[in-house]
């Protein structure tokens, strides 16, 4: 997949958000997590990671090291919508495998792939403290739990229409 | 003895969290009232005296912590709340978050009035982002309301919260890596000393708790830590919020006195095992903690009893897991787990937990040999005592106990003819 083109715009924003953080380099986390969400499929380009090194007096590998250390953050272009399916322990007793048999079958992909529209991507998470109703997935920042076969269908079919 | 009580978890699904009217209605605010006209020393023996341990796992004195964290000299010193709940099967800062956020932050001004701080954050996982943008409103209404700011409740006192976002990293919920992710590096454990009560984020002192252990500070200066103690058994005062979820009928967060039984937890009060079915085993406290037979339920849930059965409290999550459960299935989902979350800073838990995984692969599919089940020990040990931090000292608490007490479902997945060798 093609990286997107950074434009002057986006570029505008980052420099905004990294001012917001006073160009201090003990905010890199939190300056990354803000540009990220800035860009379409949830990652952040190398050429966007150079500039935030740059602006912050850190070498790109700094930055690289965050990018890669944590979960959240992607080098890579995702999907418009990443689809997060919970495998830990509680959603494993109640049987995430089911959740993921439908998934995989409604969006005609296994898990860690994309869909061909680039609409969603199918991953594991760990868990992120919906136990209660477990089993769960996230959208994007979205949780859904409780899942049933018609519920699941409901959901995706919810996002394919947007 | 009442199974549950609403002591911290009294404002829950009663009051809308983000109505600062509601809360100071339901009483909130009256246990800053009281606190700010005592001296820091008053306020450290009243905590001491409610007997409160930490809440988010290591149960160190509450108010020892606070006493040394206040007898560190230095005019800047920082307070973190530490709500990166990634424990797996634990929600119950969750619901402080969603339900409550008022008290969290309440109990933090205290805290700061009593360590002597000025500076707070509040770390909140990635995975509640939404959360996050609800505490950011809430700290906006105190301090337009004299909650926080410059001179809280007109008197010279000064004390600022920001909202700090985790990024999906389990390891960080250890103390030392939260504030190196805070100080935008990777998440990996700092040595200690220096402890971070002397400089913590930034070299600066700092007093790091739960969430939990926050939002029980204003209910000991509201109700008098001496009724605050009065719940629960002599060396587990007061209450719990525990997380119960799994084959239950009811799962949810709870709010508990110490000294009830296992037995009471799963059937009184979660309604008992789904479908019929019958209860096989409990973990307690997370994907860290250990694994409770069916035979063990009688235990009650309180720090003395558990010690005594070697079995760690961690972050108050007990799963239930029916009789259909594989146990070596399900260490596979454990194992999976840690390994995933390694940082990979220390060998111990690095390689520990990737030749763990490949060993439980081998386990699952039925072709594990005799040999590999004595590997699995040796290594778990290994990691038990060599790892660096928390993570990996306490990645195979699961598995060493399930070995303990389901040996035998181990053997059914050695492959039979390397058992007659």
């Amino acid at each position: 997949m093609k990286n997107v083109t950074l434009n002057k715009a986006l570029f505008l924003k980052i420099n905004e958000i990294i001012k917001k953080y006073e160009s201090d380099k003990h905010n890199l986390l939190a300056i990354l997590l803000e540009t990220q969400d800035l860009i379409p499929k949830h990652y952040i380009p190398i050429e966007a990671a150079a500039f935030i090194g740059d602006k912050l007096n850190i070498p790109i590998s700094r930055v690289y090291d965050v990018i890669s250390f944590y979960s959240a953050l992607n080098d890579k272009p995702k999907a418009q919508h990443v689809i997060k399916l919970c495998k830990s322990t509680t959603c494993r007793v109640n049987r995430y495998q089911t959740v993921r048999d439908v998934l995989e079958k409604e969006l005609g992909i296994k898990m860690g792939q994309t869909t061909p529209d680039g609409k969603f991507a199918l991953e594991y998470s760990a868990c992120f403290g919906a136990c209660d109703i477990s089993p769960a997935f996230r959208i994007d920042t979205e949780v859904y739990g409780n899942l049933t076969e018609k519920k699941i269908k409901e959901i995706i079919n919810k996002y394919k229409e947007v | 003895m009442k199974k549950t009580v609403s002591l911290i978890s009294k404002n829950f699904k009663k009051i809308h969290p983000e109505s600062l009217k509601e809360y100071l209605k339901a009483g909130g605010y009256d246990g800053l009232k009281n606190a700010l006209p005592l001296t820091s020393l008053e306020v450290i023996t009243a905590v001491k005296k409610s007997g409160i341990k930490g809440r988010g796992g290591a149960a160190y004195p509450t108010g020892l912590k606070w006493e040394q964290a206040a007898a560190i000299p230095g005019p800047r010193k920082i307070v973190i709340c530490n709500a990166d709940e990634g424990e797996p099967g634990t929600f119950k800062d969750r619901y402080l978050l969603e339900y409550d956020p008022f008290k969290i932050i309440e109990g933090m001004t205290i805290a700061a009035y009593a360590v002597g701080a000025n500076e707070g954050y509040i770390y909140i996982r990635e995975e509640y982002k939404k959360l996050q943008n609800r505490m950011r409103k809430i700290i906006d209404i105190a301090i337009q309301n004299g909650f926080l700011g410059n001179n809280i409740l007109g008197t010279n006192f000064k004390f600022n919260i920001k909202v700090f976002s985790g990024a999906g990293a389990y390891v960080c919920g250890e103390n030392s890596t939260l504030i190196e992710s805070m100080e935008g590096k990777s998440g990996r454990p700092r040595i200690k000393p220096p402890y971070i009560k002397e400089r913590g984020l930034f070299n600066l002192p700092t007093l790091v708790n739960n969430v939990e252990t926050f939002s029980i500070i204003p209910v000991i200066f509201t109700i008098g830590p001496e009724e605050y103690a009065k719940y629960g058994t002599p060396n587990s005062r007061g209450t719990k919020l525990i997380s119960i979820a799994g084959n239950i009928k009811k799962p949810g967060t709870y709010e508990i006195p110490f000294g009830i039984t296992l037995n009471e937890i799963v059937f009184d009060i979660g309604g008992g095992i789904r479908n019929n079915k019958k209860l096989k085993f409990l973990q307690i406290g997370g994907a860290s903690g250990s694994i409770v037979p069916a035979s063990m339920t009688h235990i009650r849930y309180c720090y003395e009893d558990f010690k005594e059965h070697n079995i760690t409290m961690g972050s108050g999550a007990i799963l239930v897991a029916d009789e259909t459960i594989k146990v070596v299935d399900f260490l596979k989902s454990v194992q999976d787990f840690f390994l995933h979350e390694s940082c990979g800073k220390c060998t111990p838990c690095r390689e520990g937990n990737r030749q763990l995984s490949k060993i439980f692969n081998r386990f699952v599919k039925g072709n594990a040999s005799i040999e590999d089940f004595k590997t699995i020990e040796r290594f778990g040990k290994v990691m038990k005592y060599c790892s660096f931090c928390g993570l990996g000292q306490s990645a195979t608490t699961a598995l060493l106990s399930a070995i303990k007490h389901f040996p035998d479902e181990f053997y059914t997945h050695i492959d039979k003819v390397h058992k007659t060798i």
